[in-house]
């Protein structure tokens, strides 16, 4: 369930980076707070770990189906909320870089939804207060069972925010999130069974590590109400930030708003607005776009006699995209054939 | 020989140790300071990610940026097409429903209605092959320790960017454990395409458990040799003239490209000359 590239408006992909950089700043900074240098190499194999790990499926009983671990509970459990995010993060940078999962502006999305979640909601509001300081059995296999299940609920819904959001995919909300949750619900209860069995073969085999995890990492309320009101913090920022960026641009948030409240800009300052329309103007090769339903084409001349908002079909218009769009591409691709040629001859 | 408890993350990895050698060739573009790199990727993925989702043709010119990059940094093509196409199909999926959803009619050729749902499907499909080769070109011209170097000077925290070199140096050695591990696995279990839980969970527990010693052993080894805390990195990163340039000049054409549509003139003119 990696957010995509393809997906994402840029003011919903900024606005998540500024809140991923927000917490993996405060990150940072606890776990060299921490100070325990032992951590340094044990994150960094542990990362490898997860990663090592996702390369063999096991088969889900009764389905004929097969996952693979997601890992952010296993993390959070093992080094905490804090260090648990940054492996987890880092785990997403590579597989952004490396495999093209999700791309780099998701990247924020990403990290949002597969680590914030699991490492700051689910462990510190769930695990912990099921596990407690003295663990057993049952207690693991409660929390790390109902940590899972509520961690990948909202991740699931946080992909589906971020891409209503974007409104790239034409995808309704209600639609997009029935399809989501269920599916997520099983992921969830498969990831958390596997969870807590691995926590539990570790307790078994050395009850000190779960100890030690449990004992060096004092989590009170205070500051996990700390995170999420600078998170609230940097998105209102970011928001605002970027909002005139969004209303220049008829995509994203802007479109997301035309859907809801029917409106295609909440009211904002005229002036500022009038210059932005000439930005808009230039900016959008296919200009607002609030019309889909309104021209069948026989009605393309009489659109185009009212500034003619794109797609009001004009055939002319759109055969000239295709075949000028087309012959870039060959140009493009020819370019690179020919510098392959005479770098071979070189 | 074949391990079919492996999945294909498993085989991907080999593309870490690949693009890694590619990233050690020796070109203009590999010379680059890292950060100049960087900044010109995120430029680029941002104004791809602009457009609005019914754009096709004005996207077309972006193509030139993955395709000179490889070209010059004398990156194989085949390489990144099969990667390319390969990669995560949510982006796919999720669009597909597009096409269902807005069937109004948007392009006509001839006798042929094109809607408005297959246009801004065609659009996601684009924007995932721009932003997808644009990150992989960027690491293989790069390599992984020198972005890393890179993102430090950028401001990145340190955690991270120390997390970030660790974890890599030791995917290596984690993959091959986990892939012996299943290795063996598969070989006691002749029949079986997958594990079972049965078998899966002491097997990862196991490889867990090795894990936290090795972390231990490492721990020692490098307080043997006067860690102190703090990881230090050699790299002496320097942006001149070729580093302006190419950011610079990558920009303003991404700019160019973005607010004037060049392939739209081009069709009109060759449209406008069949007329």
């Amino acid at each position: 369930m990696h957010m995509a590239d393809a997906l994402l408006s840029p003011a919903v992909g900024t606005t998540m980076w500024a809140a991923t950089g927000g917490l993996i700043a405060y990150s940072a900074k606890k776990v060299r707070q921490e100070l325990d240098e032992r951590k340094i190499p044990l994150m960094g194999v542990l990362g490898a770990f997860i990663f090592a790990s996702q390369m063999i499926n096991f088969s889900i009983p009764a389905t004929g189906s097969s996952g693979h671990l997601g890992g952010g509970m296993i993390l959070a459990i093992l080094l905490g909320p804090y260090a648990g995010f940054l492996v987890m993060a880092s785990v997403l940078i590579v597989q952004a870089l490396f495999f093209a999962d999700g791309g780099l502006l998701a990247l924020g999305c990403n990290i949002f939804n597969l680590a914030f979640f699991p490492c700051f909601v689910a462990y510190p509001l769930i695990y912990r207060k099921i596990v407690g300081n003295k663990p057993s059995q049952g207690k693991i296999l409660a929390g790390s069972l109902i940590a899972a299940i509520i961690g990948l609920q909202l991740g699931a819904f946080g992909v589906v925010l971020e891409t209503v959001f974007s409104g790239i995919s034409e995808l309704p909300f209600g639609a997009f999130v029935l399809l989501m949750q269920p599916i997520h619900l099983a992921i969830g209860i498969v990831e958390g069974l596997v969870t807590a069995a691995v926590v539990t073969f570790v307790w078994k085999a050395r009850p000190e590590i779960l100890e030690a995890a449990g004992r060096s990492l004092p989590i009170g309320e205070v500051e996990i109400k700390k995170v999420l009101l600078g998170l609230a913090a940097a998105a209102l920022i970011a928001g605002a930030a970027l909002s005139w960026f969004a209303s220049s641009n008829p995509d994203g948030l802007e479109w997301a708003m035309f859907k809801t409240s029917g409106k295609e800009e909440l009211q904002t300052d005229e002036s500022l607005h009038a210059s932005l329309a000439v930005i808009q103007e230039k900016t959008s090769f296919l200009p607002d776009y609030g019309f889909k339903k309104a021209k069948p084409v026989t009605e393309a001349k009489h659109a185009d006699e009212e500034t003619a908002p794109w797609p009001a079909v004009d055939p002319g218009t759109s055969v000239s995209g295709l075949i000028g769009g087309g012959l870039t591409l060959l140009m493009a691709a020819l370019t690179g054939l020919g510098l392959k040629r005479r770098q071979g001859t070189a | 020989m074949p391990n079919f408890f492996m999945n294909n993350t498993g085989r991907d990895v080999f593309d870490i140790g690949y693009m890694d050698t590619l990233a050690s060739g020796d070109s203009f573009l590999h010379r680059l300071d890292p950060r100049a790199k960087l900044i010109t990727t995120l430029v680029f993925i941002a104004t791809v990610a602009s457009f609005n989702k019914y754009a096709l043709s004005a996207m077309t010119p972006f193509f030139f940026y993955p395709v000179a990059l490889i070209s010059f940094g004398g990156l194989p093509y085949r390489y990144f097409l099969k990667k390319v196409l390969a990669v995560s199909p949510f982006a796919v999926l999720v669009g597909i429903f597009n096409p269902l959803i807005d069937t109004a009619i948007m392009i006509r050729i001839g006798p042929i209605g094109i809607s408005g749902g297959w246009v801004s499907f065609a659009s996601i499909l684009l924007r995932f092959i721009l932003t997808v080769s644009a990150a992989l070109v960027l690491i293989s011209l790069t390599g992984f320790n020198a972005t890393c170097a890179g993102l430090m000077k950028f401001g990145i925290p340190r955690p991270l960017v120390n997390q970030l070199l660790f974890f890599y140096r030791y995917i290596f050695v984690l993959v091959d454990e986990a892939e012996r591990m299943a290795r063996a696995s598969s070989l006691r279990a002749i029949r079986a395409k997958i594990i079972g839980l049965r078998t899966f969970i002491p097997l990862i527990g196991s490889l867990l458990l090795r894990t936290l010693d090795r972390a231990e052993r490492i721990y020692s080894a490098m307080r043997c040799r006067g860690f102190d805390g703090h990881i230090r990195i050699i790299r002496s990163m320097k942006a001149g003239y070729g580093e302006i340039v190419f950011t610079g000049g990558w920009i303003a054409l991404f700019v160019l490209f973005r607010f004037s549509n060049f392939p739209l003139s081009l069709g009109t003119l060759i449209t406008g000359y069949f007329k």
